[in-house]
């Protein structure tokens, strides 16, 4: 019966949703996902990137099967949850937002406890080995750190050898060493070919873990590609941020802004105003030449690259930190 | 890294380990094994002690004349049960309506004899002024026509003690099946761990069933540890077979168990989890004989009593180690009907309802 899945199998992609949607009974009913689609190849790390509350995790959840959807259609691995959950389990591992696996048991009771649910998979000190925690084996969970904790939820993931991995914001709540040690993990993993997907508000941790990203919001998927064309697609790769004194900032007028050379989008950030240049050479002299033939006085300016920060701000108006603190 | 490290950890039935890791948690809390285990002792052996006076009752009483104080303490002598005091008769009534004495007596109104002032709801009270009574007249000269011999049962078997030590027993089963399941999974999905199992290929089988089996491994050392305690420090036996016993006692225990996952079905806070362990006990604890017998409710009450789960098992429990009962006794197999309609009934109910996040 699972003939013609096993040999359609490989050639299936890794994830696939179709107009995925989850609404919450409730007064007023939250529509945490709202018409999701979303495709993940086999091989690549695909990011799921929005701030808090976007429906990142539910999404994530569905597919993982933790949660049923409202409607749509989720494909793991070429099957389906309603008629292949146990084999689908058997071929995924799975990192939660915040589980706290029990204080009192060792690193490798743990991991021999998750080890024997399934079929087959890798030994326990394998399974130590790939998240750098063979020398913690006998510790207590207790005596971890938050770093080290985050490694062992990995790790319980990767002890049934998956050919697909999901990790529901990996690196939240860790300190900046934390993460970058549990970032070569993930960049290992994803040289020995697994697909991971990985949902994150850190849109750095995005840009340097995934091949693809998708961009959440308000359970709605978008924008999608690698980072660079997501970047690329804000219409410039650099961003001008420059302040006037504080009581001349109404003064400036954004269409005037628009009008300089290679500008694609100008943003009032209150405080400041941003622009997207693809050539900051020809667009600052322009820009200098404007404020001083209205008397208006330079307080600040400063140009970087432009990130996946500019990509949401243009998308939805809105910062990645302003949608999370509101 | 040395060799021993590098030694492969081996990996077993997942049953196997559900179980082991659950022992190794609570094992490493010394605090739990020590109420779990060390309560119920102390329990019996406090109840047993002030229970158990072999010397018979004491009785005190109080007189509020001095010359029929002199009279009472000439005839009296000799008896050290009896505490006769003398005090003032507003003193007398204050201590007989605390309780701190038994039995008021003063003067006869035509200055012979007496008037015996005393509680007649309180056993103690009715059964001191017979006693007292009783010695006084004989004292005077009273004689019995009807020859008697008093034997006070002090015996093994038929003290307070040995009736109290299955009620423990039965309340350490009902204890340990609602907190130990029914706590330790409510914990297990606040923590998200119930959660994270499901996203595992792990059977919900596996895990119902590694839940039974450490609960009756956390059983047994509990059992050994009241049974012995109340043999060794007063010689409760159980005069039944011990196997039928155990054949209650994991009955009892998979009940218990049955209700603890009933009662965390659903519940995803320590407290609901604890208001509704405790809605669930405060009955049983009332009502289902641990500390006396449940003849003594009324008979319009029988009917809820009886059908408590912790009843029957006290009752068997009792049957079994008091009267050398079997299983196989009408009422021994009404009482574990009972228990078994509720063992099912629980965890049909709370495979249902059960949620794992």
């Amino acid at each position: 019966m699972n003939q013609s899945t096993e040999t359609n199998e490989p050639r299936r992609p890794a994830i696939i949703c179709r107009d995925l949607r989850k609404s919450y009974a409730g007064k007023p009913i939250v529509e945490a996902v709202r018409g999701l689609n979303l495709q993940v190849n086999r091989g690549e790390c695909f990011g799921l990137l929005g701030p808090n509350g976007a429906g990142k995790t539910t999404t994530i959840e569905i597919i993982e099967g933790l949660l049923d959807a409202s409607s749509g259609e989720v494909e793991v691995l070429g099957r389906s949850w309603k008629n292949d959950a146990e084999a689908i389990r058997q071929r995924i591992g799975v990192t939660l937002q915040e589980t706290q696996l029990s204080e009192k048991l060792t690193v490798c009771e743990t991991l021999a406890l998750f080890r024997s649910f399934y079929s087959q998979g890798v030994s326990v000190e394998d399974a130590m080995k790939s998240v750098s925690l063979e020398e913690k084996r006998n510790a207590r969970i207790s005596q971890l750190s938050g770093g080290q904790k985050q490694r062992l939820a990995v790790a319980t993931a990767l002890v049934g050898n998956p050919e697909l991995l999901f990790l529901d914001e990996p690196t939240t709540g860790l300190d900046p060493t934390s993460r970058r040690q549990l970032w070569e993990v993930l960049r290992k993993l994803r040289q020995e070919g697994k697909t991971i997907l990985l949902t994150t508000h850190y849109m750095d941790e995005a840009e340097k873990l995934c091949d693809r990203i998708g961009i959440v919001d308000q359970g709605q998927l978008i924008a999608l590609g690698t980072p660079r064309e997501l970047i690329a697609s804000v219409g410039g790769d650099h961003v001008i941020e420059f302040s006037v004194k504080a009581d001349q900032h109404s003064l400036v007028s954004s269409e005037q802004l628009q009008l300089l050379p290679q500008v694609s989008s100008v943003r009032d950030e209150q405080d400041h105003w941003t622009m997207s240049t693809s050539k900051p050479h020809q667009s600052i002299p322009p820009l200098l030449a404007y404020l001083e033939s209205n008397q208006l006085q330079l307080a600040g300016l400063t140009t970087r690259q432009a990130s996946l920060e500019d990509v949401f701000v243009k998308l939805t108006g809105r910062n990645l930190l302003e949608t999370e603190r509101s | 890294m040395s060799p021993l490290q590098s030694k492969p950890t081996s990996v077993q039935h997942p049953i196997f380990h559900l179980v082991t890791t659950r022992i190794m948690e609570f094992l490493r809390q010394p605090d739990a094994v020590f109420w779990s285990y060390f309560f119920p002792v102390v329990m019996v052996i406090a109840l047993g002690l002030s229970f158990n006076q072999r010397q018979g009752p004491s009785i005190t009483f109080d007189v509020v004349d001095e010359e029929v104080y002199a009279s009472i303490l000439e005839r009296m002598k000799d008896q050290p049960q009896f505490h006769p005091h003398l005090t003032t008769k507003q003193e007398a009534k204050s201590r007989l309506r605390a309780g701190r004495t038994d039995l008021l007596i003063e003067r006869g109104e035509d200055g012979s004899g007496y008037i015996y002032v005393y509680d007649a709801q309180r056993p103690e009270s009715a059964a001191a002024r017979s006693l007292v009574d009783d010695r006084l007249q004989r004292s005077a000269g009273r004689t019995d026509p009807v020859p008697v011999r008093d034997d006070a049962t002090t015996e093994p078997g038929s003290r307070y003690v040995d009736f109290l030590v299955p009620g423990i027993l039965g309340m350490n089963i009902m204890g340990g099946g609602l907190w130990g399941v029914g706590f330790a999974i409510v914990q297990m999905r606040i923590r998200k761990v119930l959660k994270r199992l499901l996203a595992t290929p792990m059977k919900k089988s596996h895990f119902l069933c590694s839940v039974l089996v450490s609960r009756l491994v956390f059983l047994i050392p509990g059992v050994i540890i009241i049974l012995g305690s109340a043999w060794l420090t007063f010689g409760v036996e159980v005069q039944g077979s011990l196997v039928a016993a155990l054949v209650v006692i994991l009955l009892g225990s998979f009940t218990f168990s049955g209700i603890g996952l009933l009662v965390a079905c659903r519940a995803t806070s320590v407290e609901m989890v604890s208001g509704l362990m405790n809605l669930f006990m405060l009955p049983m604890w009332l009502f289902s004989g641990i500390f006396f017998s449940t003849d003594r409710f009324p008979a319009v009450m029988q009917p809820f009593v009886q059908v408590l789960p912790l009843t029957p098992l006290i009752g068997a429990l009792r049957a079994i180690t008091l009267e050398g009962a079997g299983l196989f006794e009408p009422a021994q197999l009404i009482r574990l009907s009972i228990l078994a309609a509720w063992s099912i009934g629980s965890f049909v109910i709370a495979l249902k309802l059960f949620r794992w996040s």
